[in-house]
């Protein structure tokens, strides 16, 4: 019998409503290999077999009434930032210790109405501050690749770097994730998966765990371009309960997997190519840009003057809107609480011990930049330049053109507690650098994987597209996965 | 801009995280790390440009100044650490 779990959301689908595997049987195949395989790879914070298998059992009833949804059976991870009824949802903080929410996040409702099964929660940076995966309160997540005849461990990236390395350890069919500032795209990217952060607006934000309010949004990592489209597709809505989901019908993106891109217009920005960039990321973005030529779309060298200005602006207002939303953990309304003499002295113990240290590193930053005298000259100033770096894109799109294609990553996947990464936030913050645009402008972007480094491990490209012009990625997207094939790690744990 | 040691305290006691004064040392080297990197902000010219306030145009929703909720007092303080008869508990603040 083949593995059940190497079957992608699409091939499991048509096998479900074939009658010829059933959901339960699938849900066991995953509650299996994560059984094998957690303690080593740390991607689930919480598995939830019975649910699982109850969620299973209710599909396979549904399937045999003819009454399937569009991801009946399919075994789902969850990112711990989603509020899931009854079950852990903590951000991989320590504040939010036996935090069980009484409700469902949007998102994930939207999933389980359309039949989907889930897994359990996964892990991710705590609060989604980081691009390693080494911040969360349950320890790191080991990347499922290595580098060619190493044992050394490896970041998946983060924040969603449990979700990034389920779906290529296949340990879930697909995953939910978020990305604020590259944190659907980065993971994906270090571990050969596909991962779309869609249009602000998008999906809605209701019962996720707010960081940046302004930037953050959900999204699906996923084993291949089509997997993405499906899942994006249940995951969208228009939710009345999110004052910024966007009132725009949910296209069917699995349509525009495979459309031609003969004719489109992809842009190249000139300032993406930066100082020290490795040699194979160049070339592994001059290979993209044939892979397009050759399937008939025109390349347009561009230019997106304000760039370079992207990550200190973010650094800025996402630290910002940290602090504010963060401001809710107080020992009070839920989580942990730590004693103190009075109320003062126990909130600011339960923070102090509660958040890690690139959380409160964040909120001290947020704090300063929005207080009392400093206001106008980093938070105003960042919103403006914001404006700026949106203007960039929509010029370039003025000018006609569809889409963008940059690299995903300055680099591929680096080791776990890299010293060189630890010793300065500032290094960390780079790994965001051709993504974090795209937030601040509120873009769609997606990463898919291109190719492999010297060392043997997954390297991605990002394409960004018009608001609101996910099918345009969707189907320019898959002519680089047709060319570029797929990638599964080897299997060592 | 670089912050000194007093002002680490200060941000820390707004944003209400105790800190110890080897936190403060590391926190200040941080911090200032940070604060260096976002500098480089002053050199864009953004004179006469609007902040953003809102990254895709659209208009706030609003829906009727009505009840539409309630009821829910034991799922409310079904996660607090310390509730009594669907009262938050915390320590004494009036003397």
């Amino acid at each position: 019998m083949t593995d059940l779990t190497a079957l992608t959301i699409a091939e499991a689908r048509d096998r479900l409503i074939a009658k010829d595997v059933s959901a339960s049987e699938l849900t066991e195949a995953y509650i299996k290999a994560i059984d094998a395989a957690n303690e080593t790879l740390n991607t689930y914070v919480a598995v939830t077999p019975e649910k699982a298998r109850d969620m299973a059992k209710a599909s396979d009833a549904r399937i045999a009434k003819g009454e399937a949804g569009a991801l009946e059976g399919i075994p789902l991870g969850i990112k711990d930032l989603f509020a899931t009824e009854g079950v852990h949802t903590q951000a991989c903080s320590h504040i939010l210790d036996k935090f069980k929410p009484r409700y469902e996040s949007t998102v994930t409702a939207n999933l389980w109405a359309d039949g989907a099964v889930m897994l359990g929660k996964l892990n991710m940076d705590e609060f989604a501050m980081g691009s390693s995966n080494e911040t969360s309160y349950y320890g790191p997540v080991k990347n499922p690749w290595r580098r060619k005849g190493s044992n050394m461990d490896l970041v998946p990236g983060g924040s969603s770097g449990g979700s990034a390395a389920a779906v290529a350890a296949h340990l879930c069919a697909g995953a939910t994730a978020t990305d604020t500032g590259g944190s659907i795209r980065q993971p994906a990217a270090l571990t050969g998966t596909v991962g779309i952060k869609p249009t602000y607006g998008r999906c809605s934000r209701w019962g996720t765990v707010a960081f940046a309010s302004s930037l953050d949004q959900a999204g699906p990592i996923a084993r291949d371009v089509r997997d993405a489209a499906i899942m994006l597709k249940s995951m969208a809505s228009v939710d009345p309960k999110d004052t910024t989901s966007v009132d725009r019908t949910v296209p069917d993106y699995e349509a525009s997997v495979g459309r031609s891109v003969k004719g489109l217009r992809i842009g190249v920005p000139r300032e993406y190519r930066v100082d020290g960039m490795p040699e194979e990321i160049e070339a592994l973005w001059q290979q993209g840009i044939a892979w397009l030529k050759d399937a008939g779309a025109e390349i347009v060298d561009v230019s997106l003057p304000h760039t370079r200005y992207a990550l200190p602006a973010y650094y800025i207002v996402a630290p910002a809107e940290a602090s504010s939303n963060l401001a809710r953990y107080d020992g009070v309304r839920y989580g942990l609480r730590m004693p103190g003499r009075d109320v003062i002295d126990m909130y600011e113990q339960t923070r102090a011990t509660g958040f890690g240290r690139e959380v409160k590193r964040r909120i001290m930053i947020g704090t300063y930049v929005l207080s009392a005298g400093y206001y106008d000259a980093y938070y105003l100033r960042a919103q403006k330049v914001r404006t700026l770096i949106k203007r960039d894109f929509e010029n370039v799109y003025a000018d006609g053109i569809d889409a963008l294609l940059t690299p995903a990553t300055p680099s591929a996947a680096f080791g776990i507690a890299d010293e060189d990464m630890a010793s300065d936030p500032v290094k960390m913050y780079l790994n965001d650098i051709f993504t974090v645009t795209v937030n601040m402008a509120g873009l769609p972007g997606i990463a898919v994987p291109a190719g492999l480094s010297a060392e043997g491990t997954p390297l991605g490209l990002q394409l960004i597209g018009r608001p609101f012009d996910e099918e345009t990625l969707f189907a320019t997207a898959s002519v680089i996965e047709k060319a570029a094939g797929r990638y599964t790690p080897a299997k060592w744990w | 801009m670089s912050v000194d040691t007093n002002t680490v305290r200060r941000v820390a006691r707004l944003a209400r995280i105790a800190v110890s004064d080897a936190e403060v040392e590391a926190m200040q080297g941080e911090l200032n790390a940070i604060l260096g990197f976002v500098e480089q902000l002053s050199e864009v010219d953004v004179d006469g440009v609007e902040p953003m306030t809102s990254v895709t145009p659209m208009e706030m929703k609003k829906r009727r100044d009505i009840v539409n909720d309630g009821g829910k007092a034991d799922d409310i303080v079904a996660n607090a650490p310390v509730q009594d008869e669907h009262f938050f508990v915390v320590p004494k603040v009036v003397e």
